[in-house]
């Protein structure tokens, strides 16, 4: 079965951001150190003490990101969301403006960053934010 | 896209006075990071006799190699001279502070100058923007600051801002740099010399990224940490009742200072317990960038308005076993509320809560005493009056006469100028944690290079054995473990997951970032940088012959019995032979 990343529950976010670190370390043979590939983000409402909001994609079933790709780097992925054909993508930031909920970020390479519901962020999320179910 | 190079360290280096900053890399390796390059850094760029509120001071900010490779990372180690003891300051925060410096890709920065009308920086990767703060010059309340360059600058996120409140801008000599509201570059005085300079926060935003040198090792060696992290009880401590814990066995075991240390057991301790903090008051927990533990325990205060029927206001309050300590039994304040309203004032004009306690403890008996009238108090100060104290925090604030101008200079100063030494509880010039607990604590605070509890965790060896050992091997045991906390704060690990960083484990975690090195290697490093920093601290004017121990400490029972001088002489002669004069 096809799964994707939700939030559970945001009210259990505490800010330490170990899915931003995860998320740039999903890829086996190239793990990067920092956040700039990281496709998720923790922000808090003007301190986490208000609580926070978790800017990731919500895996929509007609992404807009991909409506808007000149070239094709980003294809309806089944159950929702996007594949992300990194070597296609020549850094237009069309997708950035489409995306409704700004879940795509820039790279400092100049390619984009987002998330692609492969669920690695999920067994680093130390307080059971964040769930990774079946569609 | 970097590869990390571990011996290659980049350091911003910035000049208020120009408003210029340029970009150095060097080969630093040997001093792996943190406490090591700062103390280096520190040293080279500063004029060892400068006062520390001129100009010439030098601030500088350092994280590590492990920054932000691992959790636990995340701390960042501040180096400055102190307007506190008038020697070396260190003092080291959280929060988003050392991950945001080190994904702007750096490994130090160096603050020179002063600018001659209030400015806040902020640094974005390779770039630094000088920005007016006129306006922003004169909000006493740290949390309003944050707001408001919240509100304006960019990287919600990803960046850290570090600010002064009143207390800095006043020049309070304790005055912190809060980061992420809850953290605090809190002890030694970092916020006055940030008011020296007119700088009124520094905000850094960064998003760089590096690849380790072994990828396969490197996330295996990460899952490790973070097993160790989240599925043994090493951090357990922190993230149950947090460092409260300590409230109620230190109280039980005699250990708690209390109303100025004319007790180390308090009365009313049970309420102010971190079992009762976390019952009734605690309304969540965060954490610091890259720490799966959130030790940060926030207590909720709702507080109706006199003026208007069911009209509330909530507010969110960090607390420890040092503010529970410094601003509760230390003051004789018994009650939660009360205790949790001290605390939000100290947050607000951003003072070391610490020092302002042990300050406010000794305004409270010099009055008590009539070394002091109510002309130089003017709030009613007496122990167990929180009113009474909030009024005094304000005073620290606004300086109204002679008295307070002094006091916030610290309790060394107003005794000498005012008498009561005797129970002006400072070591090495630094207010006193709260730890009554025996030799170990006492000459932990004297001979540590912060005089902080954390440097050497004398109170630890103390409570672990029942006798004391010769006071040689005393000495010996904290020199040993201050030498391995500077590997720690090299690292920039935070002291809390000591248990977790092993040096077996440091030494794994050095391999997947292309460094190989030894155990044996590692903890030599560590005693370098140590008297290395000794070195500095004596260059920048301390004098270990001119140490003043309050008598008090010696009227007050421990666990132990009561302390003896004689045994504190022989530990400190044999500091002084061994270590002091060897550098």
């Amino acid at each position: 079965m096809v799964k994707i990343l939700t939030i559970k529950d945001i009210e259990r976010c505490v800010g330490c951001a170990l899915c931003m670190y995860a998320c740039s370390r999903r890829r086996p043979k190239s793990p990067y150190i920092g956040y700039d590939h990281s496709g998720i983000l923790a922000i808090s409402l003007s301190g986490f003490e208000r609580g926070a909001t978790i800017i990731v994609c919500r895996a929509c079933y007609e992404p807009p990101c991909s409506q808007v790709c000149p070239t094709d780097a980003l294809v309806p992925r089944k159950g929702g969301g996007v594949v992300y054909k990194e070597k296609l993508c020549i850094g237009c930031d069309n997708c950035i403006e489409a995306c409704t909920i700004s879940a795509i970020f820039k790279r400092q390479d100049g390619k984009v960053a987002l998330c692609i519901h492969c669920g690695y962020c999920v067994d680093f999320c130390p307080h059971s934010v964040l769930e990774y179910r079946e569609v | 896209m970097d590869l990390i190079d571990f011996n290659l360290k980049k350091i911003l280096h910035i000049n208020l006075n120009d408003y210029s900053y340029f970009v150095e890399e060097r080969d630093m390796g040997e001093w792996i990071g943190g406490v090591g390059i700062a103390t280096r850094l520190l040293s080279e760029n500063i004029k060892k006799d400068v006062d520390p509120l001129d100009e010439g001071n030098v601030i500088v900010l350092a994280v590590g190699p492990f920054t932000p490779a691992y959790p636990f990372a995340s701390k960042t180690v501040a180096m400055f001279k102190s307007p506190l003891t008038s020697n070396l300051g260190e003092s080291h925060a959280g929060g988003r502070s050392a991950t945001a410096i080190a994904n702007a890709g750096y490994d130090a920065i160096v603050i020179k100058g002063a600018s001659s009308k209030p400015v806040y920086v902020v640094i974005e990767n390779e770039k630094v923007h000088f920005r007016d703060a006129r306006v922003l010059w004169g909000i006493e309340d740290s949390l309003i600051t944050g707001r408001i360059i919240a509100e304006k600058e960019k990287g919600r996120g990803i960046r850290a801002i570090m600010r002064i409140g009143g207390a800095g801008e006043k020049l309070v000599r304790f005055a912190g740099v809060m980061t992420e509201t809850y953290r605090h570059f809190g002890r030694t005085g970092l916020g006055a010399v940030f008011g020296s300079k007119k700088l009124k926060a520094l905000v850094v935003i960064g998003k760089g990224t590096k690849r380790p040198s072994d990828a396969k090792s490197y996330r295996e060696i990460y899952n490790k940490i973070f097993e160790l992290a989240t599925a043994s009880d090493a951090m357990k401590k922190y993230y149950l009742i947090g460092t409260p814990v300590n409230v109620a066995p230190l109280n039980e075991l005699r250990a708690l200072p209390t109303r100025n240390l004319e007790s180390a057991y308090f009365e009313n301790a049970e309420e102010i317990s971190g079992e009762k903090f976390a019952e009734f008051n605690l309304a969540r927990r965060i954490a610091c960038n890259h720490c799966p533990t959130a030790c940060i325990h926030l207590a909720a205060l709702r507080i109706p308005y006199e003026d208007e029927p069911y009209f509330h206001k909530t507010i969110m309050i960090s607390y420890d076993y040092e503010l529970i300590y410094s601003l509760g039994s230390m003051l004789g304040i018994g009650d939660r509320n009360a205790l949790l309203k001290l605390m939000h004032r100290v947050e607000l004009y951003g003072m070391d809560a610490m020092s302002t306690g042990v300050c406010l403890a000794w305004a409270t008996e010099a009055l008590k005493k009539g070394l002091i009238s109510q002309n130089e108090a003017l709030a009613p100060l007496k122990f167990g009056d929180a009113e009474a104290y909030l009024k005094a925090i304000d005073n620290l604030y606004f300086q109204p006469n002679e008295f307070y101008k002094t006091l916030a200079e610290g309790v060394e100063a107003i005794s000498k100028k005012y008498g009561g030494k005797e129970f002006a509880l400072a070591f090495g010039g630094n207010e006193m944690p709260g730890y009554h607990t025996g030799h170990g604590g006492y000459i932990g605070f004297l001979i540590g290079l912060r005089h902080s509890h954390l440097d050497n965790a004398g109170y630890s060896i103390d409570q672990k054995a029942k006798e004391d050992p010769e006071p040689e091997e005393l000495v010996e045991k904290l020199v040993e473990e201050e030498s391995w906390r500077q590997i720690l704060s090299s690292l920039v690990v935070c002291f809390f997951a000591r248990g977790v960083y092993t040096p077996e484990l440091v030494v794994e975690g050095f391999k997947p970032l292309g460094i190989e090195m030894s155990e044996d290697e590692l903890k030599e490093i560590g005693r370098k940088i140590y008297l290395e920093k000794l070195k500095l601290k004596k260059e920048l004017g301390f004098d270990l012959g001119k140490m003043r121990i309050p008598k008090r400490i010696f009227e007050v029972e421990t666990f132990k019995g009561n302390l003896d001088s004689n045994y504190i002489e022989r530990a400190l002669n044999y500091y002084e032979k061994k270590y002091y004069r060897a550098v």
